[in-house]
């Protein structure tokens, strides 16, 4: 098969970018966009060229790592699938095919379609755990959970934080993501003790990374590669209400001034 | 180089114990005296970093990820074993060791592996605490699977992606580490050396990933848990960025490496396809549970394979391996499929797969049984193949996978190399010649929760805290080194991707020192490693500068080690002449085609002493002693 690639480059964070265009040739549909993207490396560098950075690691859709916005649509036209599990037999022969990385204000661009989202990590940081020693425990199966319980809690918990929903809103808002990890812990006696207050600390850092605010488009679901669905936001949003009435905590300290 | 494991007196069920009691403690209040680094945030270094950090040290992460949660532990699908004997099917300490130690071929340290299955329970109780989802029964209980090479079911699992959910449980508590000030995170740093001062291990050396600036950190320990090397071996299961690069030049710099020729062959992965194929994918081995696997009884049959009748499918592991069927351990799995194919049974378009298929599980246990456990794992084999396993039978294949070989560590963790310390998949212990299913998350978390925030104390509490910091001169000359080896990548002048000369090593590897070994292959491999050195150090081209992000420069630098650590490998199988586990030298084997051991020679961890590139290394051998079970020949027959 063969594509013409229209791929977003950008030397670091402070430069300017553009679209720059290649042509990949002789592509198996078999390949996978990401497997593309390395015989197009390789064809840049023994032609004496720059090779096109994205990130990627674990090639089989869990850590995450992978975060191309392909044709307008974070991780491509294929649903609940991340760029690296994206083959070449779901485009047409010939076609032109748009690149470019995660687009949002809180994910600067480090290289080409490398992005930083460690703003992610400082939610995580914010409350996303629960407090614990590694000392000795109670036996698990003195709290009995329900299945179904925990069948919700892994939906939630199955999020690989890539960004794709920050990039597929048009607000550009992680209020998928943040929900997700909210919800996976309060659907869980583990996450009881800390559960208003986590709820609180993570929202507020949500804001001051500079998300933007969920308008309920549902992009981010559509667009998710784990397929999470937008029930765990209002999940979040019913927590965060309860929590100003039940545990209200003062978080204006970590606010911007208006 | 003296290798003393410190393996406690007493019997083996009181060891730990007993030496607990025995190790110096550092107190509460001088532990924010001390600093440690952490290289690695999988699941070994996410729980050895936050668990020390919340004893109180000062602990510095690193990851060369973007983000300490996307470490590869996170890909680890099937399950964590734990003697929980909740199924009251016969399950202990005694049986999780026995097993380990069988599944291991002897090869292991007996006290290591004790100690092992002792702590597995309090792993699951530190994860439940933590919040991991793991499948639970319709009483609430904990729900329990089984794993190859095992008769009981001792497996806990969410879905298909246990390492994902073990790892944002480990990586939760980092993070709350990390957010309370304990842990200095530095993502998107690779360490790249560590220095050694008068014999002792005081800091490393990183790049910056992103700026290109290198840098130094000193500290009173450092820990590596940097995971496998089996990317030596280009397609593998290991994510992209897997690299033996820490354990190496630690190497280099004196630490022992233990048994480097161990590495598992995991028996389901999907098949190749083609030149440029980046990974192999792993499907979970807990598939094995529900699936039989077979090829057609008639070499090259082309038929579909829902046209092949029963009697024409060969069920070769049911019939060869009655008491175990498809649940063989996994070197057995992968020789076997490898067998069948070498003799022209395998299907697919390279001939090099077998059928693994659910037909009788769901006509048994009906669909949704079966999608409630692989669903996740049937969408991840149906978007790669574009076929459905629900309707015809998946297609597999061995692919490289698990490192059981690392740096030689005593029964404290500690390397050859005073404060340096290797935990979860870069050590050597536990796992002897082969890795039973579901026990590599076991190691990295009961090392990284248990065993290393206890034992770094006995070491830290002897020495002074921070008496060499990075404005000794020692730091000065590593991160010339290191720079030098930089330019050195930079400077080439060749025409060729580092790519081309990965996927040249790891054919030499896999043909030579892969599913099965013999003398003349691995003589012949020492002969063209060098080879492929030299021309990689002529022919490649690093494009860009080292002042920015330059992924090609990474690559570069990971498989100039590779390159060097491929001999290393070579050398341990062509010296270890005997069959066990997962090393199987063709010189070696039974009539039935079976591993055949040589104990009265080998039954010895294999340490070698690095001498310089190029120069054959120095062997030294810690004999093994068997006393709690004593040496067997494996059968998985009957």
């Amino acid at each position: 098969m063969k594509f013409t690639l229209n791929i977003w480059c950008q030397a670091d964070g402070e430069s300017r970018g553009d679209f720059v265009r290649h042509e990949v040739d002789d592509i198996s549909p078999d390949t996978s966009f990401l497997e593309m993207l390395d015989i197009l490396n390789e064809n840049l560098t023994e032609a004496n060229g720059d090779p096109v950075a994205f990130d990627s690691d674990c090639r089989e859709g869990i850590c995450g790592m992978c975060s191309l916005v392909i044709n307008g649509e974070a991780h491509g036209p294929q649903r609940a699938t991340t760029t690296c599990q994206l083959y070449m037999r779901q485009f047409e022969d010939g076609a032109t095919i748009t690149v470019e990385p995660w687009r949002s204000r809180a994910f600067p661009v480090v290289r080409d379609l490398a992005v930083d989202r460690s703003a992610f990590d400082r939610i995580m940081r914010a409350g996303g755990y629960v407090t614990v020693h590694s000392g000795p425990k109670p036996d698990p199966n003195d709290f009995p959970i329900n299945p179904e319980r925990t069948e919700t809690a892994i939906d939630a918990a199955t999020c690989i934080g890539c960004g794709a929903c920050v990039a597929a809103c048009p607000n550009g808002a992680a209020m998928l993501y943040t929900a997700a990890k909210v919800s996976h812990l309060a659907m869980l006696p583990a996450g009881q003790p800390e559960r208003y207050e986590r709820v609180q600390r993570m929202a507020a850092q949500m804001q001051k990374e500079g998300f933007g605010s969920c308008r309920n488009y549902g992009e981010c679901e559509a667009q998710c590669p784990k397929a999470i669905s937008i029930g765990f936001i209002g999940r979040m949003n019913r927590d965060l209400l309860r929590a100003t009435v039940v545990e209200p905590i003062d978080v204006r300290g970590d606010m911007e001034t208006q | 180089m003296e290798l003393n494991a410190k393996i406690p007196d007493g019997p083996i069920e009181r060891k730990w114990a007993h030496h607990i009691d025995e190790l110096r403690l550092v107190g509460p209040r001088n532990r924010p005296h001390y600093r440690i680094i952490v290289v690695g945030t999988g699941l070994a270094g996410a729980s050895a970093a936050s668990s020390m950090a919340a004893m109180g040290y000062q602990v510095d992460c690193f990851c060369f990820q973007d983000s300490p949660r996307r470490a590869h532990s996170i890909a680890a699908q099937g399950g964590i074993n734990a003697a929980k004997n909740y199924r009251n099917d016969g399950d202990s300490v005694y049986r999780l060791f026995y097993d380990t130690q069988k599944g291991g071929d002897f090869r292991s340290r007996e006290a290591n592996v004790w100690r092992l299955a002792e702590l597995s329970t309090a792993i699951i109780d530190q994860a439940v605490a933590q919040g991991v989802p793991f499948a639970r029964e319709y009483g609430g209980g904990l729900a329990n699977r089984s794993f190859g090479g095992v008769l009981v079911e001792r497996t806990f699992y969410c879905r298909g992606e246990t390492g994902q959910q073990l790892l944002l449980g480990a990586n939760s508590a980092l993070a709350k580490e990390i957010g309370a000030g304990h842990v200095t995170m530095h993502a998107r740093t690779e360490m790249l050396d560590i220095v050694v001062v008068d014999g002792r291990t005081r800091g490393i050396v990183v790049r910056d990933l992103v700026t290109g600036k290198i840098s130094s950190h000193a500290a009173d320990a450092v820990v590596l848990a940097t995971g496998g090397y089996t990317n030596v071996f280009n397609l593998s299961t290991n994510a992209r960025g897997c690299n033996v690069t820490a354990t190496w030049r630690a190497h280099k710099r004196g630490a022992g490496f233990a048994n480097p020729c161990y590495v598992q062959i995991h028996p389901t992965g999907i098949p190749a396809a083609g030149e440029h194929q980046s990974k192999l994918t792993l499907m979970s081995e807990s598939l094995r549970n529900d699936a039989r696997i077979w090829v057609p009884k008639q070499k090259g049959d082309k038929r579909a394979p829902g046209d092949i009748p029963e009697d024409e499918r060969y069920y070769y592991l049911e019939e060869r391996y009655p008491r175990f069927g498809n649940l063989v351990p996994r070197d057995v799995a992968s020789r076997n499929a490898k067998d069948v194919c070498d003799s022209g049974m395998g299907v697919g378009p390279t001939g090099f797969g077998v059928y693994l298929e659910f037909r009788d599980a769901i006509a048994e246990k009906g669909l949704d049984v079966i999608q409630s456990r692989y669903a996740n794992i049937f969408d991840m084999y149906n978007r790669i193949t574009a076929e459905d396993p629900r309707k015809q039978p998946m297609r597999i294949y061995p692919a490289p996978h698990y490192a059981m070989g690392g740096l030689w560590v005593d029964y404290d963790l500690m390397t050859t190399l005073p404060g340096l310390f290797a935990i979860g998949e870069a050590n050597f212990s536990d796992h002897g010649a082969n890795r039973l299913g579901a026990s590599s998350m076991m190691q990295c978390l009961a090392d990284g929760y248990f065993v290393i925030p206890i034992t770094i104390g006995d070491y830290l509490s002897r020495h002074p805290t921070g008496e060499i910091g990075t404005d000794h001169s020692a730091f000065r000359d590593v991160e010339r080194d290191v720079k030098g080896r930089t330019e050195r990548l930079l400077g080439t002048t060749g025409t060729k991707s580092v790519d081309t000369f990965h996927r040249e090593l790891g054919k030499i590897m896999m043909n030579e020192c892969g599913i099965t070994r013999n003398e003349a292959g691995l003589k012949d491999a020492l002969e063209k490693i060098p080879e492929l050195r030299d021309r990689f150090w002529k022919e490649i081209r690093v494009p860009g500068s080292g002042e920015e992000f330059n992924q090609s420069l990474e690559h570069a630098g990971r498989l100039a080690d590779f390159l060097e650590f491929a001999e290393l490998m070579c050398h341990d199988a062509l010296d270890r002449d005997e069959s066990c586990g997962c090393h199987f030298r063709e010189e070696h084997q039974t009539e039935d085609g079976e591993t055949q051991r040589n104990d009265e020679d080998f039954a010895n961890v294999s340490v070698w002493e690095h001498q310089g590139v190029g120069q054959a290394p120095v062997l030294h051998k810690e004999p093994l002693e068997f006393e709690a079970l004593p040496l067997a020949q494996r059968n998985y027959k009957t």
